[in-house]
């Protein structure tokens, strides 16, 4: 019971967060350097992380298809498999897991910080909403961020299937042919609908863990905890959205 | 005293000090009673001081002030208006200097001045400027500024906190152990900038300490916090002679030591 009320809880203090985070939008010009700062955290330094990753779902993709199609003669379809795999749920998914686990940690870990230490009372005191500076920045560049890193994905997942697809013995079909196949069925709609995905559930990340580590109470230890508690949230929010705006998109 | 040299941004806003009321407020946390019935009045421009033993709730009633504490029961006005609403903040100028400093430590110390200022568009880049370097010099920060507080002295961080709270020129200014963790000179430097800041801005003023030289130089009125409720509230002179028992022993506490308090406690 009391798990439920937390839960509920939780939601209704995010939505008020995310409420008054947009109230704020009219500041947004003025925190340019905060905006860029953000974009900065959130794009530049998940980069590497996100394409060596999804170069290797990408190759495994190829792989475990290759193996799987081989004995129905479907190999030259690899490539479409892949394709709208990874346009439409490996990478997106990929993006919103790597976010929540480098970028929502981080961000809880310094909210909830500032919390502990009263840096947020200081902020309230001075009548500055901490919703307009440490959150709203957070959530404009993690808009504008996450399609970038889920177009990246896609394509160097994309790359990293036709290596596989080229060089493994069994499935050997050059790039041309997988990616003239991947072409051919996979339609903008998919690719659209991956970047969807990955914008709703890096939105969702962000807010999540701007409030949880907002709302931290205690000592330094709660600090940990607060993140731990955001992670996990991120995960399990990420992938019951996953099926809900999966479906609502079909 | 020495009076500050004058701000070189001088602002010409006549704020009227804010006043402050507490009716019968008291505050719980869980089962343990913080603070029980606390009425107080604090007038526009007044000094008050505010002292008790460590853990009586002095902290606490600081931040029902600026609302970052809601009282159980009970009410507290800042200039008429309830100090819990959002609103209030935005009516009344407060600055409070927090016990442990509370600097934003991902920003320099001139960031940390600047804030206030830059984020409510309190003048040019250049105004915000000649204010935070007046603040910083008034309390001989001036090589501070490119630093971050975690490479502060606790002292340091103490005197960048009452900086930051200068900057703001607030209409209600609140101190939680301004003197605490800094030399007898620098004591002295800060109770002499309390007092001034009075004189200069005519800003109310709530300081919680437990340094008797400041409360009995610079404090209009000195209130006593033990048990949960106001045991003392009078003025300086008063504070001198204390009738109740209480007030004496905590404020002129005797060193025994062929007694020691520690070992009547164990008995
Ligand atoms: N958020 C809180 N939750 C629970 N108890 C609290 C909280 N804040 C303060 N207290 C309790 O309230 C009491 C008063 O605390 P407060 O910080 O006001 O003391 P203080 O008078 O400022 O002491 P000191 O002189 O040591 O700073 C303490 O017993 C403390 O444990
Ligand atoms: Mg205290």
């Amino acid at each position: 019971m009391k798990a439920i009320i937390t839960v509920f809880e939780g939601f209704g203090s995010t939505l008020q967060l995310l409420v008054q985070a947009a109230s704020h939008l009219g500041s947004l010009p003025r925190q340019r350097a905060r905006f860029i700062e953000q974009c900065y955290l959130i794009g530049y330094t998940t980069l590497p992380i996100v394409a060596i990753l999804s170069f290797f779902i990408g190759s495994v993709l190829a792989l475990q298809a290759g193996y799987s199609m081989q004995n129905f003669g479907a190999k030259q379809f690899i490539g479409s498999l892949v394709g709208l795999s990874m346009a439409r749920e490996l990478g997106p998914v990929m993006v919103a897991i790597l976010l929540a686990g480098r970028v929502g940690s981080a961000i809880t870990a310094e909210l909830a910080s500032m919390k502990v230490y009263q840096e947020v009372d200081a902020l309230v005191t001075m009548n500055i909403p901490p919703a307009r500076i440490l959150v709203l920045p957070r959530l404009a560049a993690v808009l504008v961020m996450v399609p970038v890193l889920a177009i990246i994905a896609d394509l160097v997942g994309w790359f990293g299937g036709a290596i596989v697809a080229k060089n493994v013995a069994f499935i050997s079909i050059e790039p041309e042919a997988y990616f003239s196949v991947l072409r051919r069925y996979m339609k903008f709609q998919d690719v659209l609908n991956g970047l969807i995905k990955a914008e709703t559930f890096g939105f969702v990340v962000v807010l999540v863990c701007c409030n949880i580590g907002l709302n931290t109470r205690g000592g330094p230890r709660e600090i940990g905890a607060a993140v731990t508690r955001a992670v996990v949230a991120s995960l399990i929010l990420i992938l019951v959205l996953d099926y809900f705006v999966t479906k609502a998109l079909m | 005293m020495p009076a500050l040299p004058p701000s070189p941004a001088v602002t010409t806003r006549e704020s009227p000090a804010a006043g402050v009321r507490l009716e019968n407020l008291s505050k719980r946390f869980g089962s343990h009673v913080v603070l029980q019935d606390i009425t107080l009045t604090i007038e526009p421009g007044e000094i008050f001081v505010l002292m008790g033993p460590s853990g009586s709730g002095k902290s606490v009633l600081l931040k029902h002030l600026v609302g970052l504490e809601a009282p159980t029961s009970g009410r507290a006005w800042i200039n008429g208006h309830d100090a819990t609403a959002e609103s209030t903040r935005a009516l009344v100028r407060m600055a409070m200097v927090f016990q442990a400093g509370a600097l934003f430590n991902s920003l320099t110390v001139y960031d940390n001045l600047a804030l206030f200022l830059r984020e409510h568009r309190l003048g040019s880049e250049a105004d915000i400027r000649t204010k935070v370097r007046h603040a910083l010099q008034i309390l001989s920060l001036a090589g501070t500024a490119a630093k971050f507080p975690s490479e502060l002295s606790g002292g340091m961080k103490k005197r960048v906190a009452i900086a930051r709270a200068l900057v703001m020129e607030p209409q209600l200014m609140l101190y939680d152990e301004p003197t605490s963790e800094l030399d007898p000179v620098m004591s002295a430097t800060i109770t002499e900038i309390i007092a001034s800041l009075k004189d200069e801005y005519h800003v109310t003023t709530v300081v919680v300490s437990h340094d008797r030289d400041l409360a009995l130089n610079i404090a209009d009125r000195v209130g006593i916090l033990m048990d949960s409720r106001l045991i003392f509230l009078g003025t300086p002179a008063e504070l001198r002679q204390p009738q109740d028992e209480r007030v004496a022993r905590f404020l002129y506490p005797q060193i025994d030591l062929a007694h020691p308090r520690y070992k009547q406690l164990e008995t």
